[in-house]
């Protein structure tokens, strides 16, 4: 009887254009991000803010930004990792090389330098697509760990391509705490999550899946293939580049090339196989979900239930239920959690006459 | 308001076209004037959709010029035809199928949407404005073809006949001077036939659109076109007011077939 | 020159490797449009499974483990675990996507590949565990004595049976009413299905076929480097071979497979010293990639022309 829209009448176009156009829905959107904001950082604990709240914040933005080049506009990347090191790599070396750069200022940087990496790796798209552009990507993935491996300018000649993140200071403010670099990333998610969202629901989001849908129809009624398709390379890559530089600065603190490997970018595409694709909430709960799970069977491998499961077995629990699951949402929901939540919503407007 | 036919708009002269030496369309030249309703009529594999095709833009002919608004060209793409004034349905629909009703016709304004993606991704001050506006010419659209209670449905939900409509809304989106439309009533019952042509005569009739269109069904085609274009294995075989193709003997023998 | 040719020789022997596990692709795409990435993890838990299986019969069935017979049953027993695994994937994923975009299958693919891999190491452990064939690795006499050539009697006999296996399973598709079922359902599902081809044992089939090549890759590889996580990425050697020859030609993965092995190692050692090696991870998906913008169908790929 809460989640009612009854009596709400949009009297204009704006109204209707808004995110969330049931206020319901911006009453509870807006006291959790108030909660995020000013609950969290005191409630949680370190552990907590170091090791769930923010890595899930920053793979959401990842997701973000692969869920902008392949939920929206349907060209499938499985060089996110790749893309993710560009921006940890670049932001590193800007705030190293130029003096007295400001933070916030080598982080957009590095975003940028991942998107211009992105824009290049994505310039096949114009003549081949699904699989084949799949490959390219994989070229990326590949190629780019290897480089950042091998030169070690990259790195500031540390050993096998390690670097330790500068300390953060904006405004002479230091986030040099788990709280406060989780508000950090959290600010930076929150701006570029209304972002995504904003260009989703406009000309440029619709070209995006216009092209997904059927990209024959989408050149016939003017959309640009090659502008689109790049588009969506370069604000994927700076999303996925900005999440690279929160995770070796807001989470991480150190990070080497390998961790940005094939397995990276497959969790991401995991998270929104399993979150939703095209879908702005999906990659949240996508990664919240993927980050979440191994802690969960952890847990319940150390119950009773987890003694009668052979050692051997338990350790490879999480392969296994990570496969299991991408299949499951595939087959039986393929717009993901997101989908079911919209579902739930449907449900609860109509509870209790359903018809 | 009166219908007012003028100048010829669209000159195709003797367009050829083949795959891989397979031959599409032979030396066929026809025109389109200004604000009539033109008929392409063939049997099956006539080339009906290969000479849509190719006068926007998708196929390339290999001889052949075409003269839209008095501008020749050989060859262009399917996105300069749009960009032109040439908006098209297709055959089999090609509608974006995740997207709602609403978004799919608002992709058909993309070419006057001026605001590029840093406008978008602030969704502030000009942005909005552009989207607001455009979106009320999308909702005229809506009502003219009276699809108002579905426009937030995705369109892969819809029944078959409402998806062509839609087709039909995200063309006229564009507020194009040449409409292209390949069979807009297949597969249609007799009432969603009717409501079609209805639409098609008042596109024709309050916004002056010319159009262009294949139609398997007699009935309809002598009924709304003002000339009639017949094609058969790719080759011109006759043009003309309905009246003058029907009585046509060569047309007849082989459209209807030595039969009749 | 002589020691061009040694990488040449080389680099085509392991090449005839690559076009083996692309060969498992190939089938899969042809009769399914399904391209499998689980074709790595295939190759992983076929191998796993004969080492596991050679380790516990003994045991089991209280044979000497000594027994020149056990490397058959061993054999034996995996080939019917791929044929059941084949059922269960088209049980359970497979009949389920029909109709679905191919991306959708290829990403259930991914997924299916840490599926296989969890219950791979969860059924035999993750230790890496070694492999003798009793092929020794060693040049072959005839060679180095009359044209001063080191070449490994292991590459050879590897690559042997693997252009073996290539032309049976090539000829099997040409001639046998199965092969010609299969050929059928890769030009169109629905004109197959209409003429009464069982779909469903169709896909069964070529998916055991797959298991049976990953089985030998997996003994050749496992043989060499160990049986061990690694073998999965095989797959991703297979990739760029499938890009060059096309994803749905057979003689395409065999070339393909050629130009690859020995294009990689020719780099590797010619270009690898200029920028500090390693590049065998990339290189081949670059050169492919190259190939692919200028001949987006792949060697032997057919020409697809969009109707609308």
């Amino acid at each position: 009887m809460i989640y009612r829209e009854a009596g709400q009448f949009k009297a204009s176009y704006e109204e209707d254009q808004q995110i969330f156009p049931i206020k319901q829905d911006r009453i509870v959107m807006a006291a959790l991000v108030a909660a995020a904001f000013f609950v969290a950082p005191f409630v949680a604990s370190e552990y907590w803010l170091q090791a769930v709240l923010t890595p899930v914040l920053v793979f959401a933005l990842a997701a973000l930004g692969l869920n902008i080049l392949t939920g929206y506009a349907g060209q499938l990347s499985l060089g996110t990792g790749a893309f993710m090191a560009v921006g940890a790599y670049a932001t590193y070396n800007f705030l190293l090389r130029l003096d007295g750069l400001p933070f916030l200022v080598g982080l957009v940087l590095g975003g940028l330098s991942a998107a211009a990496v992105g824009v290049v790796f994505g310039l096949p798209s114009l003549r081949i697509k699904g699989f084949y552009l799949a490959m390219a990507t994989l070229a990326a993935q590949f190629f780019i760990v290897w480089a950042l491996a091998k030169f070690p300018w990259f790195s500031n000649y540390s050993s096998s391509g390690i670097i330790t993140a500068q300390r953060i200071e904006i405004f002479g403010f230091a986030f040099d705490t788990p709280a406060r670099k989780y508000l950090l990333t959290l600010a930076i998610v929150s701006l570029l999550a209304l972002v995504a969202k904003n260009l989703a629901r406009t000309n440029t989001g619709r070209s995006w899946m216009a092209v997904r849908d059927m990209d024959v129809a989408a050149e016939v009624i003017g959309i640009p293939l090659m502008k689109t398709k790049l588009l969506a390379f370069a604000v994927s890559s700076f999303y996925c580049g900005i999440a690279g530089g929160l995770y070796a600065y807001t989470y991480l603190g150190t990070v080497e090339p390998d961790g940005f490997g094939l397995d990276l970018s497959f969790k991401i595409l995991f998270m929104i196989i399993i979150g939703g694709m095209g879908s702005v909430l999906g990659a949240f709960l996508g990664a919240a979900f993927i980050l979440l799970l191994p802690v969960g069977l952890n847990v319940l491998m150390h119950t009773s239930v987890g003694a009668l499961v052979p050692a051997t077995l338990a350790s490879n629990l999480e392969l296994i239920v990570f496969g299991v699951l991408i299949i499951f949402f595939l087959i039986v929901e393929p717009h993901g959690l997101t989908r079911l939540w919209q579902i739930g919503k449907e449900k609860l407007r109509l509870w209790p006459f359903p018809h | 308001m009166a219908r007012v036919i003028g100048d010829v708009i669209l000159d195709l002269q003797n367009i050829s076209l083949s795959f891989g030496g397979v031959k599409a369309l032979t030396n066929i030249s026809f025109d389109v004037r200004e604000g009539e309703i033109r008929a392409i009529i063939g049997p099956n594999g006539a080339g009906k959709s290969s000479m849509l095709n190719v006068i926007n833009g998708v196929y390339h002919p290999q001889q052949g010029r075409i003269v839209f608004r008095g501008q020749e060209r050989r060859r262009m793409n399917p996105h300069e035809a749009a960009a032109q004034g040439i908006a098209r349905t297709f055959q089999n629909i090609a509608l974006f199928k995740g997207m709602t009703v609403l978004d799919n016709i608002m992709t058909g304004r993309n070419l006057m949407m001026r605001r590029n993606f840093l406008w978008n991704a602030l969704y502030w001050g000009p942005s909005r404005r552009e989207e607001i506006a455009h979106r009320k010419r999308v909702e005229e659209i809506i009502d003219f073809l009276e699809i108002q209670n579905i426009r937030k449905t995705p369109v892969g939900r819809l029944p078959y006949g409402l998806q062509k409509r839609v087709e039909l809304a995200r063309a006229l989106a564009a507020e194009p001077s040449l409409l292209l439309l390949d069979e807009p009533m297949a597969g249609m019952n007799v009432e969603e036939k009717q409501d079609m042509c209805r639409f098609i005569l008042d596109v024709n009739e309050q916004l002056g659109t010319t159009i262009v269109l294949i139609e398997h069904d007699m009935g309809v085609v002598m009924d709304i076109s003002d000339r009639v274009v017949v094609l058969d294995y790719g080759r011109k075989i006759g043009d003309g007011p309905p009246d003058e193709v029907r009585n046509d003997p060569v047309v007849i023998e082989a459209y209807l077939g030595a039969g009749h | 020159m002589g020691f061009f040719l040694e990488v040449l020789i080389g680099g085509l022997l392991a090449g005839m490797l690559y076009a083996l596990v692309a060969l498992g692709f190939v089938l899969i795409f042809k009769a399914s449009g399904v391209l499998n990435f689980a074709q790595g993890a295939m190759v992983f838990f076929a191998a796993l499974t004969f080492v596991g299986l050679t380790e516990r019969l003994p045991a089991w069935l209280g044979l000497s483990p000594e027994w020149a017979g056990l490397f058959w049953i061993a054999l034996l027993l995996t080939a019917v675990v791929m044929v059941l695994l084949a059922w269960l994937v088209e049980r359970f994923m497979l009949r389920k996507l029909v109709n679905q975009p191919a991306i959708t299958l290829f990403m259930a693919t991914i997924g299916l590949s840490y599926l296989i891999e969890g219950v791979a190491q969860g059924m035999w452990g993750a230790v890496v565990r070694g492999l003798d064939l009793g092929i020794a690795d060693e040049p072959v006499m005839g060679l180095l004595e009359r044209y001063n050539l080191m070449i490994s009697k292991f590459d050879l006999v590897a690559a042997t049976v693997a252009g073996v296996l290539v032309a049976v399973l090539a000829l099997f598709f040409q001639y046998t009413k199965v092969g010609r079922a299969l050929r059928a359902v890769a030009d169109d599902h629905q004109a197959a299905l209409s003429i009464g081809i069982p779909l469903q044992r169709i896909w069964v089939i070529v998916w055991a076929v797959a298991g049976f090549v990953a089985i030998v890759a997996g003994l050749v590889w496992g043989s060499r480097n160990g049986v061990q996580f690694a073998l999965t990425y095989t797959a991703l050697k297979a990739l760029p071979v499938l890009i060059l020859g096309g994803l749905t030609s057979v003689p395409g993965a065999i070339v393909g497979g050629l130009i690859i092995g020995a294009s990689e190692k020719l780099a590797e050692v010619y270009l690898g010293p200029f920028v500090g090696g390693g590049i065998d991870s990339w290189f081949p998906y670059v050169l492919a990639l190259v190939f692919l913008l200028i001949r987006p169908e792949g060697l032997f790929g057919e020409k697809h022309i969009d109707r609308v």
